[in-house]
């Protein structure tokens, strides 16, 4: 990855950009695709963990896990860990870094959020313009960047409830820290059925995500 | 490694697969081998095709194990306690695990067993059920976490693992201690774990003696581990600087295991 690969090419204050202008750098292409391979690795062998202790009262299809048996869940859920984890913090990290996350995701308000949703249930919000997000868009990005927070925490809540216990204790003890894992995987599988509808809907937005344009 | 096998999807032309992907792979650094293993896996489900099911998944898994064995060690601080709970939190009653149903769990005469000690250890006599429980004992009531996701609370007491390892003469800078039982379940603990303050020899469950369904006469009670790091009907301890594997560890469960 050169260096100009890190700073957004597109200016701050620019309106809509030409078509041909660049809309996601190379680093969150590349990022963003592994992890939405590492989360679905990590969701599949997740599903398969559950179903040996389910929480509820209902199982996963064995057709929709990963790894075979609990062994083998175990197995792709703690090696795709790293791959999650690591492209998350590094995500992180160049969002702040460049900026890309003050200017695509800030300013962040109640009031343009609930404009913004009503005008979306009624299907009238316009993704014309890819380089800018809408409020909804953006308290999207914003919530699973926060969730994604939270089910790396109760992860290691369950992982380590002895060395961290503390961590453990926060989330309201091991068994109270499992639901809080699953409802954050929960909330992480809605907001990815509405992003991959929604960008099956505008296929523009998807090719932006593959070819950066 | 028999279980293994099933952890992979079937499908075909793996290896061939794999072999050209990871070709592919401009740097084959650690990190960038992982993220193409696990991206493999996914891949797989999301074309229908089958990239993963060959030896390389499950070789690459197998690495990623042992790498999370030595991540876990070096987290592991032997002076961090499990929590402790009170009377009234126990789970009751307590449920009964093994990879058998109870009935057929080993029947084991206390007046007959021995525990046998073996390996790097100066004293290697035997000791009778009579001589551990008059060893002083300690007692816990911490959260036993099976490898499953369920959890329970129980009330363990017992002998120090520590104090006996430092009676028989143990060499307490070898790698493991390793546990056979009676139903030929085998399990290796490290030796920072075995050394830890809570890891007990038990003896007894909820202030009784040890019931059948948690392996009268002894069970290694450890709480800094999943459940089944907990052996039951023990038999025999070695104390070895060889990795000598386990029932579930062989099969695919990570070796470290701690909590």
């Amino acid at each position: 990855m050169s260096t100009t690969a890190l700073t957004d090419p597109s200016p701050t204050t620019t309106t809509a950009p030409t078509s041909g202008a660049t809309v996601h750098p190379l680093w969150v292409r590349v990022m963003h695709w592994i992890n939405a391979i590492a989360m679905l690795t990590m969701i599949l062998s997740g599903w398969q963990i559950y179903n040996a202790a389910p929480l509820f009262d209902f199982q996963f299809a064995r057709s929709l896990t990963l790894g075979g048996w609990l062994g083998g869940g175990l197995l792709w859920h703690f090696a795709a860990m790293w791959v999650l984890v690591i492209n998350g913090l590094l995500y992180v990290v160049l969002g702040f870094a460049t900026g890309r996350f003050r200017r695509k995701l800030w300013p962040i308000s109640f009031s343009a959020i609930t404009s913004d949703l009503s005008q979306a249930v009624r299907l009238r919000l316009s993704h014309d313009d890819l380089d800018r997000y809408n409020a909804v868009q953006k308290a999207l990005y914003v919530g699973v960047l926060l969730v994604g927070v939270v089910i790396v925490a109760s992860g290691l809540a369950i992982w380590k409830p002895v060395q961290f216990h503390v961590l453990t204790a926060l989330l309201g003890g091991y068994d109270a820290a499992r639901y809080v894992h699953f409802a954050a995987m929960s909330a992480i599988v809605v907001f990815a059925v509405i992003h991959i509808a929604l960008a099956a809907l505008v296929p523009k937005a998807l090719r932006a995500m593959i070819i950066g344009r | 490694m028999l279980r293994i096998k099933r952890l992979l999807i079937p499908g075909v032309d793996k290896k061939l697969l794999v072999r050209d992907a990871a070709r592919l792979m401009p740097d084959v650094s650690r990190r960038r081998f992982l993220a193409g293993g696990a991206s493999l896996g996914a891949l797989t489900l999301l074309t229908g095709c089958d990239v993963v099911d060959g030896d390389s998944a499950e070789h690459l898994l197998a690495k990623v194990s042992k790498f999370n064995d030595a991540v876990q060690a070096a987290i592991f601080n032997p002076n961090t306690l499990a929590p402790t709970f009170s009377e009234k939190e126990i789970t009751r009653p307590f449920p009964f695990n093994a990879y058998y149903s109870l009935d057929e769990a080993p029947t084991i005469d206390g007046g007959e067993w021995k525990l046998e000690v073996s390996g790097l250890v100066q004293n290697k006599k035997s000791w009778t059920l009579q001589e551990l429980t008059q060893l002083p004992e300690v007692s816990q009531i911490t959260r036993h976490v099976c490898v499953e996701g369920w959890s329970a609370i129980g009330q363990w007491s017992g002998v120090r693992l520590r104090d006996f390892l430092e009676l028989i003469g143990a060499d307490t800078k070898a790698n493991y201690v390793w546990f056979r039982c009676a139903d030929d379940y085998t399990s290796p603990i490290d030796m920072p774990t075995a050394l830890h303050p809570q890891t007990q020899m038990t003896f007894k469950f909820g202030g009784e003696v040890l019931p059948r369904a948690y392996g009268y006469p002894m069970k290694i009670r450890i709480p800094t581990k999943l459940g089944f790091k907990n052996p039951k009907y023990v038999v025999s301890m070695e104390v070895t600087n060889d990795y000598k594997g386990g029932y579930w560890e062989d099969q695919g469960y990570n070796s470290f295991s701690g909590l």
